[in-house]
């Protein structure tokens, strides 16, 4: 019982994560705004769904649900790298290429 | 159990095409880029929760692991081509 209040609170919270993540890239006017929602909220989000998974398979205990806990928590490593690194790619990209940042008075793009 | 996992798929599958409308519509190449990496960032969480529905959690964790390395692959590398093109501005599509 006390485990599945704590995967339905952790799959709630990373679902709400990835909807403010939509939202901010629906409605902020400019491309480097749109990646700060994009590359933030769609990793914790994704810590947060994955660990509720991990501790809802971890029961009944045995050697293959821990192993599979233990890929899973190696997913959510793997997204904290990749994550960073794909936005950082991608301000890098159109910093190089020339786009001109958002100010305050301008039209939405 | 079961009943909240399917619903929280397909919550993940509502953002997944909310998220697509900037990978259309995005101004610029690089907008598309972003909408077409968040849909990838989803796609990850949705196989796990696909195997958890499936009862066959050890290959979807394979499966979904291998998604997350393609996608970040395929995000590094249109940065690094579409970062030598002036004149992103202009092009409208």
């Amino acid at each position: 019982m006390v485990i599945a209040v704590i995967v339905v609170v952790c799959l709630v919270a990373g679902l709400i994560f990835f909807a403010g993540g939509t939202l901010g890239l629906l409605r902020f006017p400019d491309f480097y705004t749109r990646l700060h929602p994009a590359g933030k909220l769609d990793t914790s989000g994704a810590l947060l769904v994955l660990l509720g998974l991990a501790v809802y398979q971890l029961f009944p205990l045995t050697l293959g649900s821990v192993l599979t806990g233990l890929k899973l928590m190696l997913i959510v490593v793997f997204i904290f790298l990749a994550s960073p690194t794909a936005t950082h790619a991608i301000v890098d990209a159109g910093f190089r290429a020339g786009l001109e940042s958002w100010k305050k008075g301008d039209p939405r793009r | 159990m079961d009943d909240f996992f399917l619903g929280c798929g397909l919550f993940l599958v509502g953002l997944m095409f909310l998220s697509l409308y900037r990978g259309i519509f995005g101004p610029t190449v690089l907008d598309r880029m972003i909408g077409v990496n968040a849909i990838g960032a989803k796609t990850t969480v949705l196989l796990i929760l696909i195997g958890v529905l499936y009862h066959r959690l050890d290959m979807f964790v394979d499966i979904a692991l291998a998604y997350a390395m393609l996608n970040f692959i395929a995000v590094l590398a249109a940065a690094r081509y579409f970062q030598k093109r002036k004149g992103l501005d202009e092009e409208l599509y």
